[in-house]
């Protein structure tokens, strides 16, 4: 059973662009989103670069209707993605088949609780946000945006892989035939909480992030948000729906190596590897493209490169890491990768890793630096997070 | 073909002394208060203590019953490892809050932050063992355990894993009490264990706990209980549950005369158990009620000492005087129903059958 599951819409914000065809422009014309900081203030402005969605709350507020200073920035990002995927995949009855919702998430609404952590105890101002910690109540309150009821609603975090989790739990229930329809992702924003944890373990650049070269300085957070719909085989038929490509395999191992850092040899990330070729049934040399987790962190951009070496036996397909333009957005990462993924599949399109100059010592592995055309027919997606977490999916045109 | 789901063993630290597994809630630990915590097991039987000085109380907790449920099913390793957490390791979260707030974002270190990742517990319990399967944390609020158990009745039923810890932790924090007391969601008012449920306040007294089960697709001697259905909703009406739930025993074959007993999550806030006592007195009148949340406290996580007493339950065919909700009696039950919801959303159903 190496059945694909289809894919039938895509919605994504990040800070190159507000919807997928604003991201895939900016992919295209080499177009970054990373700059100084300048949503959050923070005594670190002037050591680290982000990747900042353009937009403020209540820009966003607005956009959607809602109140404003209701909601955290996180289900804001998230309520955005979820509806850009809902219109792509043309559902307007979200009730009428099982429906379930998976979203990814680390921060939660963070942003909103470490904003009013004292001010909670001197006024009633903004007791909204008391209970939007929960990283569950972003999630909620994505379900009520879009309008989900009565449903499998649930969220995922385990780090930076929590996204890929998402979908690959998504892609499970289709299946298995717990869901007729999922929709899968992840929402992260920036928060003063990550920008300290992350500055703590001395892995933030100062300048623009580097994935695979020999100079990397560390990574460039990022916020965004992404979700795609999954649908079972049976509404794709019954409805004629178009399918944008297919969740081929998925695999989840751990490291247990170090809550932080991956081992040297990358032994999570081939097992996550491995499992995710297994269930697609395809052996490596059928992987067209690589979209790396890449982080360009000196740990995981050596650990990752020797998995890819030991997993494809020297014969690494083109590769690259899409985190120059978006920065590292944690959670959401393999949900905006995703994206990108299958619009490398659509497009037949490798993104360049920029900023690559100089190849790591360790060993003989080149990104690929400029946009290439290629057939693509299947990409293969990792992501990496603390505690060990290690994912991959792999995307394909045909199911 | 789908394999069968069981629980192989259980391990919890909680309000009760249920790290003592010998007992069965024979002696209930009373409280007063807005909040209630966990009795500490010997955590230096388990834990180094250099180690454990700097470990979050979930963390911790999850050693201790995390090693008990391995212990039982008689394990050293497992195929997946699978945490629900409402709020992870909230109290270093909220340490490393204060401490970038208080200091400027200056003189930070990166401990409390690594603790604060939602997955440290499932991630610090596959490094101790060397677990390199799957591992996965559902982090959504009161259903956070049964995403979990959901995961893993998919994996086992596919035969994609033989054993797999499955787990609910959530520790308690007095920056979460203090704030969730303004907005009505934890007590004000100081309540008693044997008052709680029928306080006739809002808001809930509120807990914390650690609890761990070995699931696997192969039924051995120490095997408790069999998973049967489940279901999660987000939001049901408050005239819908009775509905939903009785559609989801006919879906599972089911019918309120297979139950032996339901096992409620009624938790003392006035305004939402209504919900329960709407069930109570109407689809389950006939059918013995049990109820924990007096013994457990309320938190994300609690429904997973409710897990632990259906286990409980028919591993020794008794029901403690304790936990009983309504006048029925019931010796031995066969089929017990679980239903949680807290504040009206995020609804569960879990069917467990004696084995």
């Amino acid at each position: 059973m190496n059945q694909g599951v289809a894919i039938t819409g895509m919605g994504l914000i990040s800070a190159i662009g507000n919807n997928v065809a604003d991201n895939f422009a900016s992919l295209i014309s080499g177009t970054i989103g990373i700059s100084k900081i300048s949503r959050i203030k923070t005594v670190h402005e002037h050591e680290i670069m982000v990747g900042e969605v353009p937009l403020t709350n209540g820009e966003l507020e607005k956009l959607l209707g809602l109140p404003a200073d209701s909601h955290s920035r996180t289900p804001l990002l998230g309520i955005m993605a979820a509806k850009e995927a809902l219109a792509q995949a043309e559902i307007q009855d979200i009730s009428e088949y099982r429906t379930g919702l998976i979203s990814g998430t680390t921060v939660g609404g963070m942003d909103k609780s470490e904003q009013y952590f004292y001010d909670f105890y001197e006024r009633d101002l903004h007791w909204n946000h008391i209970n939007s910690l929960h990283a569950g109540d972003s999630t909620q309150k994505i379900a009520d945006a879009i309008g989900l009821t009565k449903s499998f609603v649930t969220t995922i975090s385990t780090a930076c892989s929590s996204a890929a989790n998402a979908i690959m739990l998504g892609a499970r229930m289709i299946k298995s035939g717990e869901l007729d329809r999922v929709i899968v992702g992840g929402s992260d924003s920036l928060s003063k909480f990550t920008i300290n944890g992350f500055k703590t373990l001395m892995i933030l650049s100062d300048t623009y992030n580097t994935p695979f070269d020999e100079h990397r300085k560390g990574l460039n957070l990022g916020e965004a948000a992404a979700f795609l719909i999954l649908e079972s085989d049976a509404i794709v038929s019954k409805e004629n729906k178009k399918v944008l490509a297919y969740v081929k395999g998925y695999g989840n191992a751990n490291d247990a190596y170090h809550q932080t850092a991956s081992s040297e040899n990358g032994d999570g990330a081939v097992m996550a590897m491995e499992k995710a070729l297994k269930v697609a049934g395809i052996t490596p040399s059928k992987v067209d493209y690589i979209n790396a987790h890449g982080t360009a962190t000196p740990n995981n951009d050596l650990s990752e490169g020797r998995a890819l070496l030991r997993v494809f036996n020297e014969n690494v397909p083109e590769f690259s890491s899409t985190k120059p333009f978006t920065g590292h957005t944690l959670a959401v990462a393999a949900g905006v990768e995703a994206v990108y993924s299958v619009l490398s599949i659509q497009n037949n399109v490798i993104y360049p890793n920029l900023n690559f100059k100089t190849p790591m010592t360790e060993f003989n592995l080149v990104p690929e630096t400029q946009l290439k055309n290629k057939e693509i027919k299947t990409v293969l997606s990792n992501s990496f997070g603390f505690g060990g977490n290690c994912s991959t999916l792999i995307f394909t045109k045909e199911a | 073909m789908k394999l069968e789901v069981y629980i192989n063993s259980i391990g919890s630290v909680s309000v009760q002394k249920t790290f003592d597994d010998s007992g069965f809630l024979d002696e209930v630990v009373d409280y007063e208060g807005t909040s209630v915590k966990a009795v500490d097991p010997t955590y230096r039987d388990y834990i180094p203590p250099a180690a454990a000085r700097r470990m979050a109380k979930g963390l911790k907790m999850s050693a201790v019953s995390s090693h008990n449920a391995l212990k039982e099913a008689g394990l050293d390793n497992v195929d997946a490892i699978i945490v629900g957490t409402g709020l992870g390791c909230l109290g270093e979260s909220e340490k490393f809050v204060r401490d970038l707030l208080d200091n400027d974002e200056q003189y930070l270190t990166p401990t409390r932050f690594i603790q604060s990742s939602h997955n440290t517990v499932a991630g610090s319990i596959a490094l101790d063992m060397g677990c390199k399967g799957y591992n996965f944390t559902y982090v959504h609020s009161n259903i956070s355990f049964e995403s979990s158990l959901w995961d893993a009745k998919l994996q086992l039923e596919n035969n994609e894993a033989e054993n797999i810890l499955v787990g609910a932790v959530d520790e308690l924090v007095e920056h979460h009490v203090t704030t969730h007391q303004f907005i009505d969601h934890i007590k004000k008012e100081p309540v008693s264990r044997e008052q709680v449920l029928r306080s006739g306040t809002k808001g809930i007294v509120f807990g914390e706990g650690s609890h761990f089960f070995v699931l696997s697709n192969q039924k051995q001697d120490t095997t408790y209980s069999r998973l049967i259905a489940m279901g999660i909703y987000n939001t049901l009406k408050k005239e819908e549950v009775s509905d939903t739930i009785l559609v989801f025993l006919h879906t599972n074959g089911l019918t309120l005369e297979d139950l032996d007993g339901v096992i409620l999550g009624i938790n003392g806030d006035v305004d939402f158990d209504t919900i329960y006592q709407d069930l109570a007195n109407g689809i389950f009148q006939t059918i013995p009620q049990f109820v924990y949340k007096h013994l457990s406290g309320e938190y994300d996580t609690a429904s997973g000492f409710g897990f632990w007493m259906a286990n409980k339950i028919f591993k020794t065919g008794k029901v403690p005087e304790v936990i009983r909700w309504n006048d029925i009696k019931v010796s031995q039950p066969k089929r017990l129903l679980l239903y949680n919801q807290y504040r009206g959303k995020n609804h569960s159903l879990v069917v467990l059958e004696k084995c």
